[in-house]
């Protein structure tokens, strides 16, 4: 701390002998300036626009790199979350939103070190409060571009709640759940999306929680934007978010991420080469539902799902399920397609509506209000209702 | 009708005490705040203490049911409700049981003599009628058949036997406005206000309330009334305030005077949702309010507005501090203005929720996990609680930090007279966001989120949409001056006390405390919070008889303010009255190491001014 201007470190209780006091980056040359005025005009209490960003055209040449913070990655080498960073790093350029503008909020998990690595605004917060802290950002600054990032015990566990307030609410943000079925940062506990039976640290004679299923959860909860994707297949994962992104409401991606220390190859009948084509389906909106190449499908019978065989001659094409991301009963039955041995697991975008958002009917409201009566008038309102006065 | 004008002798009082009490149905706490206003238009000092069950409907003509509403009101300042009754106006049985013991010796009583038939006594666990056994002697006791008289009163009003019995409460208000000579106008209003659009309610109200105060003139029950003469108050203009009101007023000021919007996240909770319903209708001040899903919730998303350059505020009560604590510690980490109001109630657990105690102050200091030190400030009537509010606020954003304001059921719902402040006088607050980067290493500029004021020790705060200054907050601890994570021990033991010493650095713009009374003496009494009107009016007394007595009443908790180890060294004793069990002198004994003397109360009602003078007396005998 030698190179520090004289007067510049707090004074600090005793206790801190200088030789020991961490190694410390150089304080800033002369004296810090006072920040220039605030973003809103004195008097007034009507949210502002960020400065304009176009000016210089920064924005709009942004590369994966400017996304990436100066921070060292440190999941465990092989783990599902380096390709979502990378998918979002790859994906932000495209999306036109000034870097500036893009806020990631986390709660706590392993999921949750992403914002630390996003050469963004960001807020790595409390367990489970991802959606609450976001929500009040979103509210209050509705032009920022908020992403939550959360896991499996994060959102559905101990932030069950704010899940699914913030999905009815249908604020205009991006929730990332990342879903590993599993405790990771703890070192490897069962999760509320583990399957049944599961040998894990806390369950050595398997769990007996049911699991999970994070889609007719969100589904449940009135969201707007209920979507699936995958860790190994960025392509898809990479659409699926930029249409995430581009919902307006808040748009729900689980993310099936692999855990390879503590849950190594949950998702793989549904990741790896030989048993993706049988065990996976990708469904889309207005196309038949078919998978294993296109050589089976999915019909109703009656209300039941039936998969049937497109190539033995009894079934054709034509007899599949059109998919209809509009329909909150085709999404419900397929959405609860989970884990069944005799039906596939289905990926893509499951619902998807257009809600007016939290943050628009909350300034639509106030802007109507002072519309009508005028801004408020602090003095007015002091003097609202019977008032005297005591002369002199 | 036209009243007729009073024939009957007036006597002048300096003060009166009355206390409006029947079952939660009968509008008890309407009466009041009714009688509040016209005894605030007559220009009286006067301070309400609204008293209700914890049930919303309580079995009708119980105990439990049993609502009330006092005020005291005089020509001289008035510093507390009153310790005794003059005035009880009980609508039933139950009500009569549960406040007599209020009623000082020789009080008035008027009762519903309607109500006092086998059934409502049996309710109100009475073995014999009190009006008939002569366990009233000692009081005067009015008995007048309100619901006969309603009742014939309103025999052509179209309304409905329910509806009709409903309104004796107009009645009896009517007769105590006569009784004290305030002005009906102010009832009429508001009668005019609330029920213009259904003409047969608003007529059969009028005609009541009406009927009760021509009742006051011409029964030969009542052989004088009073008049108590304008309070000499401070030139102005005035209002009546209650605390939550005050509370929504102040935080509106400081958006005002700050130049940012109020993000309110709010969760419903006894007594504190007063606050969330005055500031919901505040929108034209660009207020946002959130009702959140949980407490947790509500406390979240008002540090996240506040990361993205808002006032962030929440109010709660104990239960919901405790259930905030964990995001209070990430506001702690964070650095970032957040103003926490606990409207405290009696605890643990659920407690006492409608009833009033001080017993947060230590959940407030120190009930967080980890070395979470946060400002902590208390109001102490309910037109304080506007400049505690606005205080709050500053300090929040002055020193980039959570800050806790105490206050409680007692303030929230109380009300007093309060002269309105000018708005052009109150001082603006100062908030700079950053917008370029205050560092430069190896010839880039960059962005240090924990670089601080040399002064305050604040750190910037740079709004997300600023270009350049992209930055990550976080719960991990934060190395000096990058806010990169840091787990080194040397690093965390510096930030733990540059955490804990920017609080302390509020201290440095404390004003002086006030005291009340001289400056040096035999006995210092020491209060926080809602116990101002008790202490002073005790004090006062204990003046009065000579003794050297003053009193001192904090508004900063944490930190302490400066000069009060010499203001303590000039008083022989020292004592601590607070309606918990002990909590500030623990503070004040461990932090002074002075032999400070608590007095405690803990049965969710606030000091009788009379308790702290017995124990002023029994410490000066
Ligand atoms: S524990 Fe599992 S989820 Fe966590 S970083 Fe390691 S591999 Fe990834």
């Amino acid at each position: 701390m030698a190179d520090s201007p004289k007067g510049k470190k707090p004074t600090l209780p005793p206790g801190m002998q200088p030789g020991k006091k961490p190694t410390l980056p150089p304080q800033p040359a002369g004296k810090r300036k006072p920040g220039s005025p605030p973003g809103v005009a004195a008097g007034t209490t009507r949210p502002v626009l960020p400065p304009d960003t176009g000016g210089d055209g920064a924005s709009a040449h942004l590369t994966r790199k400017d996304f990436a913070s100066d921070q060292d990655v440190r999941w465990c080498p092989g783990c599902g979350d380096y390709a979502i960073l990378a998918t979002v790093q790859r994906l932000l350029p495209e999306l036109g939103v000034p870097r500036e503008n893009i806020v990631f909020i986390s709660g706590i998990g392993c999921s949750s070190r992403f914002p630390y690595y996003m050469e963004t605004y960001g807020m790595h917060s409390i367990h489970g409060r991802a959606p609450a802290i976001a929500t009040g950002l979103k509210a209050s600054r509705p032009e920022l571009d908020v992403w939550i990032i959360t896991g499996d015990g994060d959102a559905l566990s101990i932030g069950g709640n704010h899940l699914i307030h913030i999905l009815r609410r249908n604020l205009n943000v991006q929730i990332l759940l990342f879903n590993n079925q599993i405790y990771g940062l703890t070192k490897g506990q069962y999760s509320p999306t583990s399957e049944q039976g599961k040998i894990t640290k806390s369950t050595p004679y398997g769990s007996i929680d049911y699991p999970f299923n994070p889609i007719s959860l969100a589904l449940g909860a009135h969201g707007t934007f209920v979507a699936r994707t995958m860790d190994r297949d960025p392509k898809h994962m990479k659409e699926i978010l930029r249409q995430a992104h581009d919902h307006p409401g808040t748009g729900f991606v689980e993310i099936y991420q692999n855990c390879n220390i503590f849950n190594d190859g949950a998702f793989f009948p549904f990741t790896e080469k030989d048993t993706k084509p049988e065990r996976a389906l990708f469904i889309e909106h207005n196309r038949p539902l078919t998978f294993a190449n296109g050589t089976r499908g999915l019909r109703l019978d009656g209300w039941r799902l039936q998969v049937i065989d497109l190539q033995g001659g009894d079934w054709s094409i034509d007899d599949c399920l059109v998919y209809d991301e509009t329909s909150r009963e085709l999404s419900g039955l397929i959405g609860r397609m989970f884990w069944e041995p005799d039906l596939p697991q289905p990926f893509g975008v499951f619902y998807r509506e257009e809600r007016r958002t939290y943050e628009d009917l909350l300034h639509t409201q106030i802007e109507g209000l002072i519309e009508k009566r005028g801004r408020g008038d602090l003095d007015a309102l002091l003097h609202q209702g019977d008032t005297w006065v005591i002369e002199d | 009708m036209s009243l007729p004008t009073s024939q009957k002798p007036v006597q002048t009082i300096p003060e009166a005490t009355i206390l409006f009490a029947g079952d939660s149905g009968d509008g008890m706490q309407l009466t009041g705040s009714q009688f509040t206003l016209a005894t605030a238009l007559a220009r009286n000092d006067l301070a309400t203490l609204p008293d209700f069950p914890a049930e919303i409907r309580a079995p009708a003509g119980t105990t439990y049911g049993v609502s009330g509403f006092q005020l005291r009101f005089g020509s001289e300042h008035v510093r507390t409700p009153g310790d005794e009754v003059d005035l009880l106006v009980a609508m039933n049985p139950a009500a009569l049981k549960v406040h007599l013991p209020r009623v000082r010796p020789e009080g008035a009583i008027i009762v519903n003599a309607d109500a006092f038939t086998k059934r409502d006594l049996e309710l109100a666990g009475y073995d014999h009628n009190p009006l008939e056994n002569g366990s009233l002697a000692s009081y005067r006791v009015f008995e007048v058949p309100l619901t006969t008289m309603t009742r014939e009163a309103l025999k052509d009003s179209g309304l409905n036997q329910k509806e009709i019995d409903r309104s004796k409460n107009m009645f009896a208000l009517g007769l105590a406005l006569w009784l004290y000579s305030r002005p009906m106008q102010p009832a009429l209003d508001w009668i005019e206000q609330k029920f213009g659009k259904k003409p047969e309610i608003r007529d059969a109200n009028i005609h009541l309330l009406k009927k009760g105060y021509h009742f006051g003139e011409t029964t030969e029950d009542f052989v004088v009334r009073y008049e108590v003469r304008p309070a000499r108050l401070q030139p102005g203009t005035y209002r009546a305030i209650r605390g939550a009101q005050a509370l929504a007023f102040g935080l509106v000021a400081a958006s005002q005077k700050s130049g940012l919007p109020i993000f309110y996240g709010s969760y419903p909770i006894t007594p504190a949702s007063d606050i969330l319903h005055e500031l919901s209708r505040l929108k034209t001040f660009g207020v946002m309010t959130f009702q959140a899903e949980d407490e947790i919730a509500a406390v979240g998303a008002a540090l996240g507005a506040s990361f993205g350059g808002a006032l962030g505020v929440t109010a709660t009560s104990g239960p919901g501090i405790a259930l905030k604590g964990e995001t209070l510690g990430l506001a702690v980490m964070t650095e970032l203005p957040l103003v926490v109001i606990n409207m405290q109630r009696g605890g643990p657990s659920t407690g006492l929720p409608t009833k009033t105690e001080q017993s947060d102050l230590l959940q407030a200091l120190y009930g967080r996990n980890g070395e979470a030190p946060m400002p902590v400030i208390a109001a102490s009537t309910p037109g304080d609680c506007f400049d505690a509010a606005f205080e709050a606020c500053r300090i929040a954003l002055t020193y980039m930090t959570p800050v806790i304001l105490l206050a409680d059921g007692y303030l929230g719902t109380g009300a007093e007279p309060w002269r309105i402040p000018r708005t052009a006088d109150l001082p603006d607050i100062p908030v700079s966001f950053v917008t370029k980067p205050n560092h430069t290493a190896n010839g880039t500029a960059r962005f240090l989120p924990y670089v601080r004021d040399e002064q305050t020790l604040a750190r910037p705060w740079a709004r997300p949409g600023t270009p350049g200054l992209e930055h990550r907050l976080g719960g991990l601890e934060k190395q000096h001056e990058t806010g990169n994570v840091s787990y080194d021990p040397a690093n965390h033991e510096y930030m733990t006390r540059l955490r804990a010493e920017k609080v302390e650095r509020v201290a440095r713009d404390l004003p002086p405390t006030p005291l009340f009374g001289d400056p040096a003496g035999d006995l210092l009494v020491i209060g926080w919070g809602s116990t101002r009107g008790s202490i002073e009016a005790a004090v006062q007394r204990a003046r009065e008889r000579g003794l050297k007595v003053s009193s001192l009443h904090l508004r900063y908790l944490n930190p302490l303010p400066p000069d009060l180890p010499e203001i303590f060294a000039r008083f022989d004793r020292l004592l601590v009255p607070e309606i918990n069990n002990g909590q500030l002198v623990r503070v004040l004994r461990e932090r002074y190491l002075l032999p400070f003397i608590p007095l405690n109360k803990i049965q969710g009602l606030p000091f009788r001014a009379a308790e702290i003078e017995q124990a002023i007396l029994d410490l000066l005998a």
